[in-house]
C-alpha cells in the first residue's frame, strides 16, 4: 500500500521540490535522477509483493473526492498494470539521464515537467475510477506538450499543436462517454442516491445492462480517445511529427510509455465496459490494425529520416497489440500485454540510440550516414540488438510478443477469419527489410561523409542508459514467462468474461478468490 | 426579529457598509488609501459573514414565519444565495486588489471607484437574495448603474467612454425587456413573489399564456445581462473599451449576477410537476418546461459554439477573453437548461472557478498593458523568458478555462456535463465539447505565443504589479485547489437546493 503510494507520489513531491531548488543546473539534474531512481527502487517492493496468484485488484485504496457524483481517488492494481507501472518506472529514470546531454535550456522547467509526466503515467495505470483515469489521462497532455513545444526540433510548435489538439480532441469525446456510464449505471440501473457513479468495480459489474446501441456509441466514444494515442490507423498522423520534433527523452517516453496507455485502455475499459460491442466490432478494429501493421511498414521503409522512420514501426507495431487485445483470446491478450512491454524497449532503444547519433552528428537523415560500423563499433552492437528486438528475432523480445499475439487472432473464434493473421504476419517480413536497410545504409557502406570520420564510441553513461534495456530484452526473449506469469490471471479473467458472453463458459479455471482486507472493505462500500 | 437580522447578515453588513462608505469618502478628503482599505475589509467581512452563515443548520432557515419579517419575505435568507454573496466578494475583492495599481498606472484611482464596486457587489447580493420579482429588478439596476459608470471611468479615453455609452444604451433596453416580463407574469400569476408564482403555475391557476410571454422577456432581458447569443454584441466592445479590470470584474461578478437571476427565476417558473399530474393544464404546463428548456439549450448551444469560433480570429486579447467569456455563459446556461439540484450546484461550482480563471486572465492582461499597448495576442510572444511567473499564471489559467485537469475548469465542466446528461440533454454535452475544442485553438494558441516563440517586434517592459500580485496569486492557488479538491464546494452546494 505504502509502496503504490509513494511509487505514485514521490514524481510529483520530487517536481514541486525541484521548484525550490536554486537555478543550478547539476543540482537540478541529480534530484531529478534521484527521485526517479528512488521511485523505481519503491516500486520494486511493489513488484516483489504483489500476489501473482491473486487475480484480483490489489493494494486497493478509495477515497471519495466528490460524494455528489461519486468520484473518488480509487486507485490498485492486476497483473496487466503492475507491468505497465514497472514499465513506467523503469523508462522514466533512463529517459531522465539521457536528457542530461540533450536539453541544454530551462532546465528546470524540464526535470519539473517530465517528473509531472512521470507522475501522471503511473496514475494512469494505477486509478480504477474513470473520474480519476479521466484527470490523469489530461494531466499527461500538459507536460508532453511542453516537452514537444519548447525542446523540440524545427517543426516543435506544428508538432506540439497537432499532438495536444488530437488527443485532447479524443478525450473530451470519451469525457461525455464516461458521464454517461456513470450516470445510467448511478441512476437507472443501481438508483445511487447521488444517481451517479464513476467506480470501475461498480461500472465493470453493471455496463451490460446498457441498451445495446448506446454501448456502440459509448465503446465507439472511449475507443476514439484510445485509438488515438495508439495510435491505430487512421488516426495515427499526429505520431510522426510529435516523435519527430520532440527531444530524443520526449520521443523515449512517448512511444515507450504514452502509447501504451492507448493500448490499455483498449482492454481495461472497453473489453470490460463493453465486452458486447467489442466483439461486435472486433473484426473491424482488427481490419484497421492489419492495414496499420501494414501501411505503417510501407510508409517507413520510405523515410529519410531516422525518427520518422521509428515512429511508423510503432504505428506498425502497436497493430500486432490491437490486433492481439482483439483477438479476445488468452494468447492474444497475453501477447499484446508483453508486446506493450516489448515495443516499450525495444523502441526506447532506439530511440535512444537515434538519440545518440543525433547527439554528435546533429543530422537525422539516413543519407548523412554511412558506415558507422566502423568508428562506432560498440554502438553498432546496441544498435543492432534494438533493431533486431524491433523486428523480432527470435530469442529476443519483440519475438514472443508478435507471434503469441498472431497465434491469438489465428486461434481466434470471435475474428474467425485467418486472414488478418496471414497479412499482420507480412508485417514482420516488412520490417525486417525497412530496419536491416536502414541498418545497412546507416552502419554499412563506406564512410565518405568527413563529418563522420571522427564520431566518438559509446560513453559510459550511455552504457548505463541502454545496459539495463538490453538485459531486459534477452530476458524476455529467452525466458517470457517471468513476465507473462504475472498478468497471467487478469488476462483469464478478462478473456473469460468475454467467452461468457459470446459461447457461455468459462474458459480458464481461477484460482478460489482468497481475498484480502481492502477488497472485502469495496464490496461493503458498493453494497 | 435578531434572528432575521442574524440570517440575512451578509445582505445587511453589505447595505450598512456600502452606506458608511459614501460618509468615509467625503470626510476623507483627498486620502484614497482610506477608502481602498475600507473596501478591502468590507468585502472580507462579508464574506466572513456569508461563511458564518453557511455554517448554521439548514432548518433555521426553512423554520422562521415569513408574515413577521421586516421584508415580509422579499428576501431569501441562507442557503445557495450566500455562496453567491461569497462568489460576488471575492470578485470584488480581487478587482480591488488589482484595480489600484492599475488605475494608478493608466489614470487615476479616483476614491469612486471603490466605492462603485463595492455598490455593484451589494446590487449582485440583493439579486442572489431575492425572492421577489421587483427584489430581482432592483438589484439587477444598482449593479448595471455602477457598471455603466465604472466601464467608462476612465473619462479621457474615447474607447472606455464608447463602451459606457453603449453598454448604457443596450442596458437600458435590455431592462425595458425585464419590466415588461415582470409585469406579464404579474398578470399572468398575479403576485411577484417567487414562491406564489411556482404555487400558481403548480396548480393550474396561473395564465399560460401571459406566462410563456413573461418568462421569454425575462429571459431575453437576462440574456442580454449573460452576453448570451443573439444579444451578446455589446459584450466584445464593451469589454474591450472599458479598464481591463473592470472588464473583468463585468464579465465574472456581473455575469454570475445574471446567472443568479436565471438560477432563481428559472428554479421558480420551471418548477417540477408531479409525475402523476394528468389533467389538462398539467401537461399543457409540462409542455411549455419542456420547451422553455429546449429553448435554452437551443441557445446555450448557439452561444458555445458562435463565440468560441469568433473568439478563434480575435487578435486583442481583450476581446478574445469577452468572446470566452460569452462562451462560457453557454456553459453555465447547462445548468440551467438541466434545472435541477445538480445543475444549480454545478453552476456555483463553476461560478467560482470561473471568477477565478477570468478576472486572473485579466488582471494579467491589465499588469502588461500600458496606454492601450501591448494587448495584442503576438505582443504575447516570448512572455515566458522576461516574466516567467507571470506567463506560467496565465498558462495554469488558460488551461483551466480549457477545462484541462488537474485545474478548475474541469471538475466545474464535468458538474454541469453531470447535470445536463441526468436532464436528458445528451446532444447539449457534445455541443459543449465541439466547443471546447474550438476553444483548444485559441487558449492554447497564447500558451504557444508564450512560450514557444521568441519574442517578437514588440517588447513588454517593466511592469509595476503592486498588490494586483496577491489578486494573481490568490487567482491561480484557487484555481489549482479548486481542481484538485472539487467535493468540498460540489458536495456542500448541492445541499443548498
Amino acid at each position: 500500500m505504502t509502496a503504490l503510494f509513494i511509487t505514485l507520489f514521490l514524481p510529483l513531491f520530487g517536481a514541486i521540490l525541484l521548484l525550490f531548488l536554486g537555478n543550478n543546473a547539476k543540482v537540478i539534474k541529480n534530484t531529478a535522477l534521484g527521485i526517479s531512481v528512488i521511485t523505481f527502487i519503491v516500486s520494486l517492493f511493489l513488484y516483489f509483493s504483489f500476489d501473482q496468484t491473486n487475480p484480483d485488484f490489489q493494494f486497493v485504496y478509495e477515497y471519495i473526492m466528490v460524494s455528489r457524483f461519486d468520484a473518488g481517488f480509487r486507485i490498485g492494481l492486476d497483473g496487466m498494470s503492475i507491468l505497465l507501472v514497472m514499465l513506467t518506472t523503469f523508462i522514466s529514470p533512463i529517459a531522465i539521464l539521457s536528457s542530461f546531454e540533450t536539453i541544454k535550456k530551462r532546465d528546470k522547467e524540464y526535470y519539473f515537467l517530465i517528473l509531472i509526466l512521470q507522475f501522471a503515467m503511473t496514475g494512469v495505470f494505477v486509478a480504477l475510477d474513470l473520474f480519476l483515469f479521466y484527470m490523469f489521462w489530461e494531466l499527461i497532455l500538459i507536460p508532453m506538450y511542453f516537452i514537444i513545444g519548447l525542446w523540440g526540433g524545427k517543426n516543435r510548435i506544428y508538432a506540439a499543436v497537432k499532438f495536444f489538439i488530437f488527443t485532447a480532441v479524443g478525450s473530451l469525446f470519451m469525457l461525455v462517454a464516461i458521464v454517461w456510464v456513470a450516470y445510467y449505471v448511478g441512476t437507472v440501473v443501481l438508483h445511487l442516491p447521488g444517481g451517479f457513479t464513476s467506480n470501475y468495480f461498480v461500472l465493470k459489474e453493471y455496463t451490460k445492462l446498457i441498451p445495446a446501441n448506446i454501448q456502440g456509441w459509448l465503446f465507439w466514444a472511449f475507443a476514439l480517445s484510445f485509438f488515438i494515442k495508439v495510435p491505430l490507423f487512421p488516426v495515427h498522423t499526429w505520431l510522426p511529427d510529435a516523435h519527430t520534433e520532440a527531444p530524443t527523452p520526449g520521443s523515449v517516453i512517448l512511444a515507450s510509455i504514452l502509447l501504451k496507455m492507448g493500448t490499455y485502455g483498449l482492454i481495461r475499459f472497453n473489453l470490460e465496459l463493453f465486452p458486447n460491442t467489442s466483439i461486435e466490432y472486433a473484426s473491424i478494429i482488427s481490419s484497421l490494425a492489419v492495414i496499420g501493421i501494414i501501411y505503417g511498414a510501407l510508409v517507413a521503409m520510405m523515410q529519410t529520416d531516422f525518427k520518422k522512420l521509428i515512429a511508423y514501426t510503432s504505428v506498425s507495431h502497436l497493430g500486432f497489440v490491437v490486433l492481439g487485445i482483439f483477438s479476445m483470446t488468452l494468447n492474444g491478450v497475453q501477447g499484446a500485454i508483453i508486446q506493450m512491454i516489448n515495443h516499450g524497449l525495444s523502441t526506447g532503444l532506439l530511440f535512444l540510440c537515434v538519440g545518440f547519433l543525433y547527439e554528435r552528428r546533429h543530422t537525422r537523415l539516413i543519407a548523412d550516414y554511412g558506415g558507422i560500423a566502423k568508428v562506432m563499433p560498440k554502438f553498432s552492437v546496441v544498435f543492432g540488438i534494438a533493431m533486431f528486438a524491433s523486428i523480432g528475432l527470435p530469442g529476443l523480445n519483440g519475438f514472443v510478443g508478435e507471434f503469441l499475439t498472431l497465434i491469438g487472432a489465428f486461434e481466434s473464434k470471435i475474428l474467425n477469419n485467418h486472414w488478418f493473421t496471414i497479412f499482420a504476419t507480412t508485417g514482420v517480413i516488412w520490417a525486417a527489410c525497412y530496419l536491416l536497410w536502414m541498418y545497412q545504409r546507416v552502419m554499412y557502406g563506406t564512410n565518405d561523409n568527413p563529418l563522420n570520420h571522427n564520431l566518438k564510441d559509446l560513453k559510459l553513461s550511455e552504457y548505463i542508459m541502454t545496459v539495463p534495456l538490453i538485459i531486459f530484452i534477452v530476458w524476455i526473449g529467452i525466458y517470457p514467462h517471468t513476465f507473462l506469469k504475472v498478468s497471467d490471471l487478469s488476462a483469464k479473467q478478462t478473456v473469460n468474461k468475454i467467452d461468457m458472453i459470446k459461447f457461455n463458459r468459462q474458459t480458464y479455471e481461477l484460482p478460489t478468490l482468497n481475498k484480502n482486507i481492502e477488497n472485502k472493505d469495496l464490496e461493503n462500500n458498493t453494497k | 426579529m435578531m434572528n432575521e437580522f442574524i440570517l440575512g447578515l451578509p445582505l445587511y453588513i453589505a447595505f450598512a457598509l456600502s452606506v458608511i462608505v459614501i460618509l468615509i469618502d467625503s470626510f476623507s478628503g483627498k486620502n484614497k488609501t482610506i477608502t481602498f482599505y475600507y473596501t478591502i475589509i468590507s468585502f472580507v467581512a462579508i464574506i466572513a459573514s456569508a461563511f458564518y452563515i453557511t455554517t448554521l443548520p439548514l432548518d433555521s432557515f426553512t423554520s422562521i414565519d415569513k408574515t413577521s419579517l421586516i421584508t415580509k419575505g422579499m428576501i431569501s435568507y441562507g442557503g445557495y444565495a450566500n455562496l453567491f454573496d461569497i462568489i460576488f466578494a471575492l470578485g470584488g475583492l480581487l478587482t480591488i486588489l488589482a484595480g489600484m495599481p492599475y488605475l494608478r498606472k493608466e489614470f487615476d484611482d479616483y476614491k469612486e471607484f471603490y466605492t462603485l464596486t463595492l455598490f455593484s457587489v451589494f446590487g449582485m447580493m440583493v439579486i442572489a437574495h431575492a425572492n421577489h420579482l421587483i427584489m430581482i429588478f432592483i438589484g439587477i439596476e444598482i449593479m448595471s448603474i455602477s457598471f455603466y459608470v465604472l466601464s467608462g471611468f476612465i473619462r479621457n479615453k474615447i474607447s472606455s467612454i464608447e463602451a459606457a455609452l453603449k453598454y448604457f444604451l443596450l442596458g437600458a433596453f435590455s431592462t425595458g425587456f425585464l419590466l415588461y416580463g415582470i409585469a406579464m407574469i404579474y398578470g399572468a400569476t398575479q403576485t411577484m413573489y417567487l414562491n406564489d408564482i411556482t404555487a400558481s403555475i403548480q396548480s393550474g391557476q396561473a395564465n399560460l399564456y401571459f406566462l410563456k410571454i413573461g418568462f421569454a422577456l425575462l429571459a431575453v432581458g437576462l440574456s442580454f445581462k449573460m452576453a448570451i447569443f443573439p444579444f451578446h454584441q455589446w459584450a466584445a466592445d464593451v469589454y474591450s473599451g472599458a479598464p481591463s479590470i473592470i472588464s473583468g470584474f463585468m464579465s465574472t461578478a456581473g455575469k454570475i449576477a445574471a446567472v443568479a437571476a436565471f438560477v432563481i427565476i428559472g428554479k421558480s417558473m420551471l418548477p417540477e410537476l408531479p409525475q402523476d399530474a394528468l389533467s389538462d393544464v398539467a401537461i399543457k404546463t409540462k409542455e411549455y418546461i419542456a420547451n422553455a428548456q429546449m429553448i435554452i439549450a437551443l441557445l446555450a448551444a448557439v452561444t458555445m459554439i458562435f463565440a468560441n469560433i469568433v473568439a478563434l480570429i480575435q487578435k486583442n486579447i481583450k476581446r478574445m477573453l469577452a468572446y470566452s467569456s460569452i462562451s462560457h455563459a453557454g456553459y453555465l446556461l447547462m445548468g440551467i437548461v438541466a434545472n435541477n439540484a445538480d445543475g444549480w450546484s454545478g453552476i456555483i461550482f463553476y461560478s467560482v472557478a470561473y471568477t477565478f480563471m477570468q478576472i486572473g486572465a485579466f488582471v494579467i492582461a491589465s499588469i502588461l498593458e500600458k496606454n492601450d499597448n501591448y494587448l495584442n495576442i503576438d505582443d504575447y510572444s516570448g512572455l515566458s523568458k522576461k516574466h516567467p511567473m507571470l506567463a506560467g499564471a496565465m498558462s495554469v489559467i488558460m488551461f483551466s478555462l480549457t477545462g484541462m485537469p488537474p485545474f478548475a475548469g474541469f471538475p466545474g465542466k464535468y458538474a454541469l456535463f453531470v447535470s445536463a446528461i441526468d436532464a436528458g440533454y445528451t446532444w447539449l454535452t457534445v455541443v459543449a465539447v465541439i466547443g471546447t475544442i474550438i476553444s483548444l485553438f485559441y487558449y492554447i494558441g497564447l500558451i504557444l505565443n508564450m512560450y514557444f516563440k521568441e519574442v517578437g517586434s514588440v517588447e513588454i517592459g517593466e511592469i509595476r504589479p503592486g498588490t494586483a500580485t496577491i489578486s494573481v496569486a490568490l487567482s491561480v492557488l484557487f484555481v489549482l485547489l479548486l481542481g484538485i479538491f472539487p467535493g468540498f464546494i460540489i458536495d456542500f452546494a448541492v445541499k443548498l437546493f
